[in-house]
């Protein structure tokens, strides 16, 4: 695919999907945030300030980091981490919410706003407007800040006004939309610095853009750690899809496998889930069109994922253009598969991941043992897990007498209904 | 002459802007709805926008909002609004616009939405998050082809290119959102308001009509000295949601619509 790929087009579209479906109030805004953007990014200024930070205060590179332990115990393909989880604030989101903040900084913005889900590209927007000096406000629906609330707590020592969303399902869909409407109100002082590949033009090229830096530093430590610079099959989980994109853009043009991790919550029936490509149809929500989670009237759905960063109804329209032109492949993790690969991972790298990396996990653990032990698998951990040890100890407190981990890992029930156990076909 | 123009040259006719009002279908019923239309006509509207409800109304304030969950709450949907809308329309001696987000259009495909609204007698459609880049396509052909009228926004962060690109595509009307903001009630307005609608409408072929954040006679007498139409919605909606149990709610409704339009009290409808 390389040389041929040059997705969106002037118009903000990836193939078919993408554009710039909002109000009239923000056209004018986001022309001139894509102009800004194209320009100030190019600025040498720029690009060193972004690169300092990246490096001194966010702590790029990360590590890549052979899981021993880990690999051997399933007995298959070599596996790798991608350690975004060490990064400062704790995930990868920091990435585009330095980048973005720093852009706001530069067009002479003296506010941002953000949505957050799990509260981590809160957190990372907060640090970054405390960093910059900036005001900030951060939207989060309040069952997100019930279930993520050292996340609220670290918003607020960071300076940050929290704003509850009590609206709909009460979480990213809903938060999105309310820092919509500050943006649509305050465009002229406020930069929304929008936290996944999603959104209208130019957001889904720009996140994409500060996150690429995650597959290309994987491809160098590959390199210097095996030999060779592309794995074999690379994985991500995928909400909006920011940390996916990150590792897959530099892979595009390679003979590797892509897979993306949607959420498969409890079952597949419209609401218990958030796997887009699995039940989801085409649609247009929070200015682009997509695969979305709706009824049949255009009502969008709500979705349920015991991971709130994945707990989301689109998609970013870029995967969807990726999965018609067969580069990238998806499938769901239920909530009790990624609550096992938490544990798991907990228990032989000592590592707490992020419930929303477990889903890339589980998938990495189903696939593993039955691919040939000279094959490289590298996983995007894109977060760490702090935020979810209490999520964890309910759910296991909740399903207490169901535990069988091991067990769980390739027969849970709930699986069945989104993928069967993978064959051998990679070995 | 469309009935949209025909209203506007009625109004200009009479000396006075038009007054639109806005309520949401299916809000809080939509058995009720077709006697709130009527009674939005009694009182004296002369354009009606009425609201598709949709679960993520990102232009709008928490009173729309709030009307739009009562909606979906009780089952509507743009289908059935459609329907219901033809089987009234002859009751309701004045335009009906739409107003709608573009997601409930896109999942009845843009054809079979065109076709159905055309068939009910829907005069137009205002579409909140479909700009005119993505609308050249497919929409503004399909909606020309069943002669209805796309309504388009303009805002204050409108740039002088954006006007024009409005012009080129708005007919029956154009909608200034007259702050940069969602709807909602506002307690003052922006005092170069009424400058800018002067400059707009040198720039445009249909006529102005000012919304969001009108809420008092006074302000639609202000703003009528200077756009062609004024929309009320929140203001509306808002005594929807506190009466909405009231059996009397279609006469209080047009009450309201009457203080609105400075018309003198006649027959009430529906009180009894």
């Amino acid at each position: 695919m390389k040389g041929k790929y040059a997705w969106p087009d002037e118009r903000g579209y990836f193939g078919e999907y993408g554009g710039c479906f909002v109000p009239e109030t923000l056209m004018a805004p986001l022309a001139e945030l894509s102009r800004a953007y194209d320009q100030v990014t190019k600025h040498r200024t720029f690009k060193r300030r972004l690169s300092d930070l990246l490096s001194s205060y966010a702590g790029r590179p990360t590590p890549l980091y052979y899981a021993e332990r880990l690999t051997q115990r399933l007995g298959g393909a070599q596996i790798y981490l991608k350690r975004e989880d060490l990064l400062h604030t704790g995930a990868h989101k920091i990435n585009n919410a330095i980048g973005q903040s720093l852009l706001a900084h530069f067009m002479g913005k003296e506010r941002i706003i953000a949505e957050t889900g799990a509260g981590q590209h809160g957190v990372a927007t907060a640090t970054a407007a405390a960093l910059l000096g900036m005001k900030c406000t951060i939207y989060m629906g309040t069952e997100d800040m019930r279930r993520q609330r050292l996340n609220v707590d670290r918003m607020r020592l960071l300076g940050a006004e929290v704003a509850g969303v009590d609206a709909g399902s009460c979480t990213l869909k809903d938060a999105i939309n309310e820092a919509l409407r500050d943006w649509v109100t305050n465009v002229r002082t406020t930069h929304y610095v929008l936290g996944s590949v999603l959104g209208p033009d130019p957001y889904p090229r720009m996140v994409r853009d500060f996150h690429r830096v995650i597959g290309d530093e994987a491809r160098v430590q590959l390199k210097k750690e095996t030999g060779r610079a592309t794995p074999d099959l690379a994985v991500a989980c995928v909400g909006g899809g920011s940390n996916a994109i990150g590792l897959f853009t530099a892979f595009l043009g390679d003979p590797v496998r892509l897979i993306g991790v949607e959420a498969g919550g409890t079952g597949s029936d419209l609401g218990h889930h958030a796997a887009r490509f699995a039940g989801g149809s085409l649609g247009v929500l929070h200015g682009t069109r997509t695969m979305v989670l709706q009824d049949q009237d255009g009502q969008i759905a709500n979705t349920h994922s015991v991971s709130a960063g994945l707990d989301y109804p689109a998609i970013g329209p870029e995967h969807v253009l990726l999965r018609e032109l067969g580069r990238i492949e998806y499938f769901a993790i239920c909530d009790a598969e990624a609550i096992s690969a938490f544990h798991f991972l907990a228990e032989t790298e000592g590592i707490l991941p992020a419930l929303e990396s477990s889903h890339a996990l589980a998938e990495v653990f189903k696939r593993a043992p039955n691919m040939n032990k000279k094959m490289v698998i590298l996983v995007n951990l894109s977060g760490r897990g702090d935020k979810d040890v209490e999520s964890v100890i309910a759910y296991d407190a909740e399903h207490a007498d169901e535990i069988d981990r091991e067990a769980e890992l390739s027969i849970h029930p709930a699986m069945r209904k989104w993928s069967a156990p993978t064959t051998s076909e990679e070995s | 002459m469309t009935p949209i123009e025909e209203a506007f040259a009625r109004c200009a006719a009479e000396k006075r802007s038009a007054f639109v009002p806005f309520i949401m279908a299916g809000d809080p019923d939509l058995a009720t709805t077709p006697r709130l239309l009527e009674a939005l006509v009694a009182g004296g509207a002369d354009i009606i926008e009425l609201g598709v409800p949709f679960s993520d109304p990102i232009a709008d304030g928490p009173v729309n909002q709030r009307a739009a969950t009562r909606a979906l709450a009780a089952g509507t949907h743009l289908g059935e609004i459609l329907r219901m809308v033809a089987r009234h329309r002859d009751r309701l001696d004045v335009p009906i616009v739409l107003f709608t987000y573009f997601n409930p259009i896109h999942a009845l495909g843009i054809r079979r939405f065109a076709e159905q609204a055309a068939a009910s007698g829907l005069d137009g459609v205002l579409c909140v998050d479909l700009p005119p880049e993505e609308a050249e396509a497919e929409y503004l052909p399909v909606m020309r082809e069943h002669g209805l009228d796309t309504i388009f926004l303009l805002a204050p962060t409108s740039t002088k290119d954006r006007v024009k690109r409005v012009a080129q595509v708005t007919t029956g009307f154009a909608y200034y959102v007259s702050r940069t903001g969602v709807t909602g009630e506002q307690e003052t307005l922006p005092s170069e308001l009424r400058k800018t609608v002067k400059r707009l409408r040198r720039r445009l072929p249909v006529p102005l009509v000012v919304g969001f954040g009108v809420s008092s006679r006074e302000q639609v007498v202000e703003i009528g000295k200077a756009a062609q139409g004024v929309v009320v919605g929140s203001a509306l909606v808002r005594l929807i949601e506190e009466e909405g149990r009231a059996r009397d709610l279609p006469a209080k409704l047009e009450a309201a619509v009457r203080k609105l339009t400075g018309q003198p009290k006649g027959s009430e409808v529906g009180a009894q």
